[in-house]
């Protein structure tokens, strides 16, 4: 409900988000005024069309000002993809929680540090980027979570320096996050020929606690020749409310890895939104949602191809079990200007029951003349022709299910080059569907 | 060993086998030859288990028990194997990992212990220079991006690695060229033994001139039209099918 949020906020301004700088305030203040005037996206809504926020809407989620302290290391530890060197920032319920986090070894010309001290620290790259990079014009989601913008992750990489080791966000829930919303705002800035690989992770250390909400916004400006590799993995609990906004800013000659892994939640959305502003960027934005039950799990990406001479690959696929229901909604973006423009766009999805159900709609708009642009997708289900083939070998047909759905997505999950990443959501793919 | 008598068997709803009898003893090698469309293949895949090919008379019993009651991983468990005319394509799986997983669940079924990946890898070894394959193709992705003779070697490859005591070869010499013919004859020769019998199916007598069969039998629009030796092929390959078909309608 509105109200909640609209009460919500008085109490934010007068007390948790009190001080933060004026800018930041006046920030606040607009969102909320855009959030109260959208409202909740309904179905008329294109970008909404086929899903309905009436769960989250109908909801008196209250806006969770404090971190708990009572999460251990021990829980947070399955997150971590067995990794203990990653520069890591836990969130926990939205706050920072700095006995859980490890920012050792950083490189010199690298902050990775909660936004609380980054108004502090770097007072200028926050005020030039927050709020200027993802819209909230037309996102009520992004408005709201702006309105109550109080913690999340700042990472600045200064140029030319490459971070080796993966910067790890980890925002986890626990029980007392029941009814409640954590609305985290991240901020990435790589300057120059700057390189690093950040993952995001949204999980909860209180499977099936109850339901909760996040409303999470990250916006990252990728500088001239700079390289983002950004990972984010949406493992919330099975109860859960999830909206995760990833903006991008691309300038010349950068470069974009994204990669979405979406396996938990009831109710989903990730949008992940990059702009192509100079010439020869290239973005490769891939993609794996896994549903079962009656998860619903909405994915919509948009590539803006700005500039001349840049590259988008985009290669999202999805297994949908039980009565679970899957959106896919990509825009490939071509202004006049950006002319020898190569994208390739791809969604496939394989349904495994017959209540499973997927909405894809990959879409090119191009105002350009001279480019090079493709796209298609496929529905599917697994082949009987295969599954026949596996058994013709002495393979039984639980084994031969669970390897041909395991095989549907091992491609996309190939092109995760952080093995440990890419070894963790192998496993937890197949875990997933060991019984189905 | 394979004791089918009088099968039937339909495939939407039409009907392709039209009551075939045929007796296998082990250490046999069986030829099915004839015209395209005779059911040939659609024998094959029954006797597999293909669960698009619904059986609608008959019987075929293997070492004393029914071979249409048994799942089609049950039938390879009890060592019926079957090389595909058209191997399927699996990508994202690999042959390794493919052919680990096949060989350890019928050595599982066989009440043996299971082979973890170093051992299996010796296994391979030997198995691979059977049908000269190079090992990076264990690597790669089950027939993905194989060309049509490597997907046939490849098919006798997995012949080789499970050993079956059945081994149904549909078409395998289809589509290749005197090389890989020679290659996948060698590899069939060298797993006969007296106690497996080898079913060959195909529309061309050359790959009989390196599989030498005991029996050859002709196929005609569902059913057996012509059984005799191995000389039978050559009078097919010198005269064609048309005679035996006009005999079978007079």
């Amino acid at each position: 409900m509105i109200e909640t949020y609209l009460e919500g906020f008085d109490a934010f301004s007068r007390n948790g988000g009190a001080s933060a700088p004026q800018w930041a305030r006046s920030l606040r203040l607009s969102a909320i005024a855009r959030f109260e005037e959208l409202g909740y996206p309904n179905t008329g809504n294109e970008d909404w069309h086929f899903t309905s926020v009436a769960p989250i809407a109908e909801r008196a989620f209250a806006p969770l000002t404090s971190g708990t302290g009572r999460v251990s290391a021990a829980q947070v530890a399955p997150f971590s993809f067995g990794a203990t060197d990653w520069h890591t920032l836990v969130f926990v319920n939205g706050r920072f929680d700095a006995a859980l986090s490890w920012t050792d070894g950083l490189p010199d010309g690298v902050q990775v540090l909660p936004l609380a001290r980054a108004y502090d620290e770097l007072p200028l790259l926050v005020e030039q980027h927050i709020g200027r990079i993802a819209s909230m014009d037309a996102h009520t989601f992004t408005a709201l979570n702006t309105a109550f913008i109080n913690d999340g992750a700042v990472v600045h990489v200064q140029p030319d320096v490459e971070v080796v080791r993966p910067i790890h966000l980890l925002f986890v829930s626990d029980a007392s996050a029941v009814n409640g919303v954590a609305q985290p705002r991240n901020l990435i800035v790589l300057d120059r020929f700057a390189k690093a690989t950040v993952i995001e992770t949204y999980a909860t250390v209180a499977r099936g606690a109850g339901a909760y909400f996040t409303n999470a916004v990250t916006e990252a400006t990728i500088g001239e020749g700079a390289t983002l590799t950004h990972l984010k993995l949406q493992r919330e609990s099975a109860l859960a409310y999830h909206v995760g906004t990833v903006d991008v800013r691309q300038a010349r000659d950068s470069h974009l890895v994204s990669f979405s892994f979406a396996i938990g939640a009831q109710l989903s959305r990730t949008n992940i939104y990059t702009e192509l502003r100079g010439e020869g960027c290239g973005a490769t934005l891939n993609g794996l949602y896994l549903g079962d039950a009656e998860q619903h799990i909405d994915h919509q990406t948009r590539i803006e191809h700005v500039a001349p001479n840049c590259y988008s690959r985009e290669l999202y696929k999805g297994i949908l079990a039980g009565a679970s229901h899957g959106v896919f909604n990509g825009k490939v973006y071509v202004h006049p200007a950006a002319q020898k423009t190569d994208g390739k766009q791809t969604n496939n999805t394989l349904l495994l029951s017959e209540q499973a159900k997927i909405d894809t709609k990959p879409q090119l708009e191009i105002f350009a003349d001279d480019v090079k642009c493709t796209h298609g997708a496929t529905v599917g289900r697994l082949d009987e022709n295969s599954l026949f083939y596996m058994k013709s070998r002495g393979i039984n047909a639980r084994m031969a299910r669970e390897l041909l759905t395991y095989a549907f997505a091992a491609d996309v999950l190939e092109t995760i080059e952080l093995a440990e990443v890419r070894e963790g959501l192998e496993a937890a793919t197949l875990r997933r569907y060991a019984s189905v | 060993m394979l004791d089918i008598k009088n099968l039937r068997a339909t495939v939407a709803d039409k009907e392709i086998l039209k009551g075939i009898t045929l007796s296998v003893q082990p250490g046999e090698v069986h030829a099915v030859m004839g015209p395209n469309g005779s059911g040939k293949s659609t024998l094959a895949q029954v006797l597999a288990g293909h669960p698009a090919y619904v059986v609608t008379g008959g019987t075929a019993t293997y070492d004393g028990e029914d071979l249409l009651a048994m799942d089609a991983e049950v039938r390879a468990q009890k060592g019926v194997f079957l090389a595909f005319q058209y191997p399927v394509e699996i990508p994202g799986v690999s042959n390794a990992y493919f052919l680990r997983a096949a060989y350890n669940e019928i050595r599982k079924a066989r009440g043996e212990e299971e082979v973890d990946p170093m051992s299996f890898a010796d296994v391979m070894d030997e198995k691979m220079k059977l049908v000269e394959m190079d090992g990076d193709m264990l690597t790669r992705s089950v027939n993905a991006g194989f060309s049509g003779g490597e997907k046939k070697r490849n098919e006798i490859l997995q012949m080789a690695v499970l050993e079956p005591r059945l081994a149904i070869l549909d078409e395998t010499d289809s589509g290749l060229d005197i090389d890989a013919l020679r290659i996948v004859a060698n590899g069939v020769n060298s797993l006969k033994r007296p106690d497996r019998a080898t079913i060959i199916v195909t529309h061309y007598q050359r790959l009989l001139n390196y599989i030498v069969p005991d029996y050859v039998h002709v196929l005609a629009n569902g059913r057996i039209v012509r059984s005799g030796g191995k000389e039978l092929a050559l009078e097919l390959e010198e005269k064609g099918y048309d005679w035996l078909l006009e005999e079978a309608v007079a």
